[in-house]
């Protein structure tokens, strides 16, 4: 099994929720984040005195599959989540040890 | 909840003999219309209805006007702590104005009248509901100047936001009450020094902005940087609060501006004018000196303009005419703006809220510019008493800007000097200041998502 963690743009969330579920994924964990990579910060301005804030919004999707969903999960989250322009985030793939469902007890594939 | 009052007074006009309680209410009114005429007996109800009005309006202006201002321009972890101090100053202040405070600013002090009053109505001894002050009940007049003396320390709050112990916050403004408002206000209003110099000072450009103006820089310095502060970013985190805050204020201001006449007649309409027009104009004026130095308008740009105007007009509202009140909105806008955001900068001290750069900043401009536009011939209704030429009254606003500035200053750096010892030092910790005021000093969060 595998976790896959993604950081992408917030106004790309419906897309990928969309192509995920088309690929067969029908759980996922949203967290708001705050990040950057090479996308610049922005400027803002109170009374004068102006502060750079390098810090971006962005959302962080974790989604776990089973070996064999991998690639068609990470192509489907890749080509939704991209919009071509600098900051469209990363994927990272990390081994899963396990994965337990809490209600039933069930595990490893069956859990996902 | 109706009471027996109410229920009697909608029965009058029901019922047989209708006719004849309405002729007899009639002839009543123009009687009692007579009276007030000549010099009131009893109080006049159009006067007295409106004053009624113009504290209420008043004091909305600092619970929730004033509070919500600041407490959108503080960090999240300091929300309540600004609310709580606006709300504690209120109920302070109403407790040391009905003891002593109302009688030290406007009765006769005898020997030292001309710096202080006398202790007469202490505990309000001789109001009664009968009391008149001019046209209308005293009670009414005393709640009204109640109002302003809750407000005027309020104003302070901005200069020390997020770092000064609760404590010595209340000691503060307890003390700087009797010490430094009353005695302004005794001097301007009640009677004393500044009185026969013919200042025109309507409804408190000195009493309450300079004086709170100064005060908060003179605490801004005593007190010391926020920490981190300047190059840790602190934006504001509500600036809805902030906006919504400022629109309170600029209505309320009605009561503050036009009920200064403490009557409800030409010059408060007047007033009333006079106040839209500076701070519409203010607030434009903030907006495109903003927009043209730094590119972009700003909502909190727009709102701290309007604040700025609503206090440069406030010495200027009886006595200078909508023209007149253009060119202060105009210059208060442009000034504070440039205090706010330059001087500040430039000085290098910490006004978190800029009481300092709005309240001092403009009540100065307000206050020397009435001079000039109560002339007469730029449409204002004249010069005060002994002085008969714009250069004259100029001065005379001079006299006034500066005693105020002087005696403030100098006598709030004593109250904290005081307090600090009465409190053992007036800020709270690193580590509180670090955690905000909310947990550390009152054990609340603000938000709880």
């Amino acid at each position: 099994m595998k976790l896959i963690i993604a950081i992408i743009k917030p106004f790309k969330l419906d897309d990928v929720r969309e192509a995920l579920s088309d690929v067969g994924v029908h759980g996922m964990t949203v967290t708001e984040v705050k990040g950057f990579g090479r996308q610049k910060g922005h400027t803002e301005l109170y009374r004068g005195a102006e502060y750079v804030v390098d810090f971006l919004p962005k959302i962080k999707l974790e989604v776990a599959v089973d070996d064999g969903q991998l690639e068609p999960v990470v192509e489907a989250l890749t080509s939704a989540a991209r919009s071509g322009k600098i900051g469209d985030g990363k994927i990272f793939v990390l081994d899963l040890l396990q994965a337990i469902r809490i209600r039933t007890g069930e595990t490893a594939a069956d859990a996902l | 909840m109706m009471t027996s009052t109410e229920h009697g007074r909608g029965r009058v006009l029901e019922g047989p003999g209708v006719r004849p309680r309405l002729l007899a209410g009639v002839a009543a009114a123009m009687l009692l219309g007579a009276q007030s005429a000549f010099g009131a007996d009893t109080a006049n109800s159009g006067d007295t209805a409106w004053m009624l009005t113009a504290t209420a309006l008043v004091l909305f202006m600092t619970i929730p006007g004033l509070a919500l201002f600041y407490a959108g321009m503080v960090r999240s972890k300091n929300v309540l702590s600004v609310l709580m101090q606006c709300f504690a100053i209120t109920g302070l202040m109403t407790i040391l104005w009905v003891v002593a405070g109302y009688s030290l600013a406007f009765e006769d002090g005898g020997s030292v009248q001309r710096f202080i009053g006398g202790l007469d109505k202490a505990f309000l001894a001789g109001v009664t509901v009968d009391s008149l002050s001019g046209t209308i009940p005293e009670t009414v007049f005393m709640t009204f100047q109640m109002t302003f003396a809750i407000i005027t320390p309020a104003l302070i709050v901005g200069a020390f936001a997020e770092r000064m112990k609760f404590a010595a916050l209340l000691w503060f403004m307890g003390i700087w009450l009797f010490v430094v408002y009353v005695p302004v206000t005794h001097w301007v209003w009640g009677g004393g020094w500044l009185g026969s110099w013919g200042i025109h000072d309507f409804a408190g450009g000195t009493v309450v902005h300079i004086n709170a103006g100064v005060a908060g820089l003179v605490a801004a310095l005593v007190l010391g940087k926020r920490n981190g502060y300047p190059t840790t970013a602190m934006p504001p985190h509500n600036l809805s609060f902030t906006l919504m805050g400022a629109s309170m204020l600029w209505v309320g201001w009605f009561g503050f501006n036009a009920g200064s006449e403490l009557a409800a007649d030409g010059t408060a309409g007047m007033a009333m004018a006079v106040t839209q027009i500076a701070t519409g104009t203010a607030a434009v004026a903030w907006m495109l000196s903003e927009w043209l130095s730094h590119g972009k308008p700003s909502v909190l740009g727009i709102a701290s303009g309007a604040v700025a105007g609503l206090v440069a007009i406030t010495p200027a509202s009886g006595s200078v005419g909508p023209m007149g009140a253009l060119v202060i909105g105009a210059g208060a806008g442009v000034g504070c703006f440039l205090a706010a955001t330059r001087l500040k900068r430039a000085i290098g001290y910490d006004d978190s809220l800029d009481v300092f750069g709005v309240h001092a900043v403009g009540g100065i401009i307000g206050a020397l510019l009435t001079g000039i536009f109560c002339a007469p011939g730029l449409g204002g209704i004249g010069f005060g008493e002994g002085n008969d030429s714009i250069s004259s009254q100029f001065a005379a606003q001079g006299v006034g800007v500066l005693a105020t500035v002087i005696y403030s200053g100098v006598a709030s750096f004593v109250i904290l000097m005081i307090t600090s010892a009465l409190t053992s030092g007036l800020r709270v910790s690193d580590d509180e200041e670090a955690e905000g005021l909310d947990l550390t000093s009152h054990d609340e969060r603000g938000y709880i998502l």
